[in-house]
Parts: C-alpha cells; structure tokens; sequence
C-alpha cells in the first residue's frame, strides 16, 4: 500500500488530530480523524479480525484428537475464544464505518490479508501447544502495544483480548512442558512441533524495519507504539529462556547471547519464505480460505432462513411473546 | 464405601456417552459454522456437554470401582461398550440435521436433569442441577433455530423437515427405560426415562407446529445404542477421537 498524501483533509485539523495524538489523547469513533488514519485502522483492525477468523482452523484440526477430556475442553474454550475475539474485533473496525458483511467478503474473496502463521499445517498434537505458546505468545508481544493504540475502541478490545491470550499462551506452553518431560515419544513430538514453529512465529512481527512499508505511519499516528525488530527481540528474549526451562532446544545453530545488550541474537530470518507464504504461495493458504469459503456458502440458506424470519417478526410480534412463554416453561413439571 | 448397585455403573456410561458423543460431533463444527455467532455458540454447546461427560465419567469410574477414570473410560473403550442413544453418533450433518438433533436431545436432556437433580444419589443430583441450567440454553438456542429454519425459506423450511423425518426414528431409544435400572429407578437414583415420553412429545408438537413441520406418522423406532449396538458410524467416530490416546498408552497429557 503507498502513502497518499492527505489532500481531503484541512491541515489545521490534521495538525490539532495530531497534537492530541502527541499528548496521548485517546481517539474515539465520533472524533474527527484524517481519511488516512481510518483507512489505516480499518485495514489492521479487519486483519486482525480476519486472523482470529482463520486461526480458529488450525486449532480445530485437533478438537476430535485431543487425547483427554480436559485437553479437550481447553482447546474447544480457547478456540471459541478466538471467534470471540473476532467478532469483538469486527465489531470495533465497524465503529470506523465499515460494515462487518464487506470486511468478511474481502477475507473470501482473498483480498484481506490475515496472519500468515495460520498458513502452516498443525500436524500433531504437540502443534497445540506450540500455537499457544508461540503464536499466543507472540500476539500477546503486539497485542500488549496495541493496548496503547491511539484509537480507543481498538485499545480497549486489545486490553481485554490480552487477558485470554495470557490463558492461551500458559495453556500452550504447559502442553509443552507435560510432553517435553512425558514418554521419549512425547519429548520428540514437541521438539518436532517447535522446530516447525520457531521460525515461523519470529516471522509474525513483520519484515526488519527497515523493510516495513506501514510501520512510520503507523508510529506517527500512534498506532503501533513500538517497531517490528523491538517486538521481535522482546519475544525471543522472553521465549529462548522458556525453550530452556523445559529443556528442549531452540533450532537455531547461530544462536547466541549478547552479553552487552543483554539480547538473544537468532541466525537469519528466512525473509524469501515469508514472502512466499505472505503472497499467497504457503502450505494451507488455498485450504484455509477454501474452508472459509465453504462455510460461508454451505451457511448461505441458514443466514438467509434467519432473515426471512426476522421479516417475518416484525409483522407478527404475537408469536414472539408466545414462544418466550414456552421458553420458560421447559422442563417445569415434567415428572411431577 | 459400600459398594454400589451393580446397575449404577451401566446406568451412569448411558447418561455420560450421550453427552460426550453428542459433544464430540457438535465439536466438528468448530471454524466451519453458517455465521460467527453460531461457530461461537456450538463450541459452547460441545464444551458443556463433554463437561458434563466428564463429571458423569468420573461418578461412573468411582462407583465401578476397577480403576479406571474418566479419560480412560472415554479412550479406552470400544465402540461395543458405549452406552449412548444411536442418536447422538450419527454424523453431523447440515446446520439443519445439528440443530434439530440439539433440539430432540437437548429437550430430552433437560427432562432428565431435571428429574435426576432430585436423585438419591447426591453427587448425581448435583451434576444434574448444574447442567439442567446448560441444557435449558441448549434447547432454548436449538428451539429458537427450529422455528427460524422452519418458517424461514422455502429451502430452510424443506431441509429443516428432512432433519425432521431423517432423526425422528432415533428419538423413540430415548425413552426406552432399560430394564436392568428397575431397583435404581425403584430406589430413587435415576429417572425412568419412559415417562419423560409424553412431555417431551408435547412441547416438540408445539415447537414443530410453530416452526410450520410435522413429526412423521411412522411409529418404527431405531434401538441398540443403550445395550452397545451401534451404527457404522461410532467406530469412524472413536477411532479420530481416540488415536492420540491409544498411540501413547500410559502417557500423560
């Protein structure tokens, strides 16, 4: 996307938008805002809706398989979660004017981008516990700066999102840390599983700053509070420590503490896949928005039903009082 | 502790199978729902009804007394010793065929919870009042869809009637009371589930009336489920569920 210079809008505006910006005003729907600024907000808010969207797939690839009951119920809490973080996300970008039915059919007909990571396959059961840790734990790094985000409705849903990522990412990693210490078996799945992901989740804070095309604007307007290669480094710092504590390794034969800047410091990114996956050309890009796709037109006659009724509801309000009595009824008397 | 009726056991698998298949295929939808709203209210449904699973599972390995706890009684038995209603193993079908089994099941459940919450048994009885509140919200959602779907469209309205007449062959099972409960039902500690025949059968007629369908005439009535007959359908079923289990014997998760 290029910058577009903001022509619409009068410059003493955007000079008080910005100068509220600078004294850490928060921004709310009914304020005035440059086009540029809501355009930009629109186009992260839906990705990020879009991502909680898709990242339900993988996950629920594993529902069926999870190998005991509380397993179970976790993985179906937390999944259920993410569709709640969703629409809650779908429901802020509509208070920019957007209508949630545009933004969806932007995701179906591939023009929305989502989180790239919800494009690798989850291929064992460990890979439960790597989406946790790693690609919760990784959001929770972004999400905890978006919290801050200039635009209120958005900061607001990210204070609440974080609280269940933090369920998610403990979750996760103590899927890891019951196989890293379980059968040799077990112990071999999660190393497998974070081999996969390593990679991949340092590849969810976007290109090195110098190669992100949004970043200064987004800084600017007090979007984002902190740049990609700032996130990224917080995060392996945070993660090389637990990859440690349950004794599996990190795999990365380059990597080495800093004892100067008290960072971890990774070998190099593989930039040419990120690329690849991002435009379009990953392991589960096509599958992933086939199942969307899917599911919106096999759901197409039951969202159609539902406003067929709702007509006809509006014209009968009777009915509606009747069935709520028999609502409050159920069960009452039964065996008595 | 004294040891328990030798029925109670068997008579705990048919509550606690019910809810965990049931579950488990409402599970299935999980990202692949018609909206948003309803991928997030079937997850709901599947986690109350394997929790509820779960509790049972536990009553039902304390009072068996062999050793086995709820995960191993849920991955570690075949097909042949699931005591649930054929109903609750068939696949998932369209949003039509989900919902209208949530709301023949769902109904069903609420009548029994609801007389199970005064059972002799306290630990049963607590269970079932906890999850008679969930089952309320189950058929109240699954209600609310019966009539939308079948006073919606002219499609909605046909397949709502086909989930209709597909299911109704398995809702009879329900209700057949089996006869090794006769001293439990005798002593208070599970409901004869016969006589919850005719009140579930009015509030259907009532709801199918309003959501403009009609129950079939056709009295036959599909059985095996409570005695671990089953349909092709509950092995396909257990093998996905239970493979990461059984691939790692005596692991923990």
């Amino acid at each position: 996307m290029t910058t577009m210079p903001p022509v619409a809008d009068d410059s003493a505006r955007i000079a008080a938008f910005e100068a509220r910006i600078a004294a850490d005003e928060s921004i709310e729907p009914k304020d005035w805002m440059p086009e540029r600024y809501r355009a930009q907000l629109i186009r992260m808010m839906s990705q990020h809706a879009h991502s909680e969207v898709v990242g339900m797939l993988p996950e629920g690839n594993w529902i069926t398989r999870a190998p005991s009951l509380r397993r179970k119920m976790i993985l179906l809490a937390k999944v259920q979660d993410e569709g709640g973080h969703g629409l809650y996300i779908y429901c802020g970008t509509e208070t920019l004017g957007v209508d949630r039915q545009d933004l969806v059919q932007q995701l179906l007909d591939g023009k929305a981008k989502y989180s790239s990571i919800f494009n690798y396959p989850t291929l064992s059961w460990a890979d439960m516990g790597a989406i946790g840790w790693l690609v919760d734990g990784a959001a929770i790094v972004n999400q905890t700066m978006l919290a801050k985000a200039s635009y209120g409705p958005y900061a607001r849903a990210m204070v609440r999102i974080c609280k269940e990522e933090n369920f998610h990412k403990k979750q996760g990693y103590e899927i890891m840390a019951t196989l890293a210490r379980g059968t040799p078996a077990q112990k071999a799945m999660a190393q497998e599983s974070l081999n996969r992901w390593w990679w991949p989740s340092l590849m969810m804070f976007g290109p090195h700053d110098k190669d992100s095309s949004n970043s200064d604007e987004l800084m600017r307007w007090g979007i984002k509070r902190k740049s990609n290669d700032e996130l990224r480094q917080r995060f392996i710092n945070l993660t090389v420590a637990q990859v440690k504590a349950i004794d599996l390794t990190v795999p990365d034969p380059d990597l080495k503490y800093n004892e100067a800047t008290g960072n971890w410091e990774t070998g190099p990114i593989d930039w040419d896949e990120f690329w690849r996956v991002v435009k379009g050309n990953g392991p589960c890009n096509g599958e992933r928005i086939d199942a969307r796709r899917r599911a919106h037109a096999e759901g197409r006659w039951v969202r159609d039903a539902a406003v067929a009724f709702a007509e006809k509801q509006q014209r009968d309000n009777r009915e509606t009082t009747e069935r709520q009595q028999t609502w409050t009824r159920l069960g009452d008397g039964a065996t008595a | 502790m004294r040891a328990s009726h030798p029925a109670l056991a068997p008579a705990l698998l048919r509550i606690a199978d019910d809810r965990l298949i049931l579950g488990h295929r409402t599970s299935e939808w999980c990202g692949h729902a018609p909206i948003l709203e309803e991928d997030i209210a079937l997850a709901n449904i599947a986690l109350d009804l394997i929790g509820q699973a779960t509790l049972v599972l536990q009553h039902a390995g304390a009072v068996e007394r062999a050793g086995r706890n709820e995960d191993a009684l849920a991955f570690f038995r075949d097909a042949t010793d699931f005591r649930n209603a054929l109903l609750c193993e068939l696949p998932r079908g369209d949003f039509g065929v989900t919902i209208v089994r949530h709301f023949f099941h769902g109904l069903y459940s609420v009548l029994q919870w609801d007389a199970l919450a005064r059972s002799t048994d306290q630990t049963l009885a607590g269970i079932a009042a906890k999850a008679l509140k969930e089952s309320r919200y189950h058929v109240r959602h699954a209600g609310e869809w019966v009539i939308r779907l079948g006073d919606g469209t002219e499609e909605s309205h046909r397949r709502a009637q086909e989930a209709v007449d597909a299911l109704w062959p398995y809702t009879g099972e329900l209700f057949m009371q089996p006869a090794d409960e006769a001293d439990l039902v005798a002593a208070g500690t599970t409901a004869d589930v016969s006589l919850l025949a005719g009140p579930w059968r009015a509030q259907v007629d009532d709801v199918l009336r309003r959501a403009t369908l009609r129950a079939p005439s056709d009295p036959w009535m599909q059985r095996g489920g409570r005695d671990g007959r089953h349909t092709e359908h509950l092995g396909h079923l257990l093998a996905e569920m239970q493979i990461v289990a059984r691939s790692h014997p005596g692991a923990q998760w």
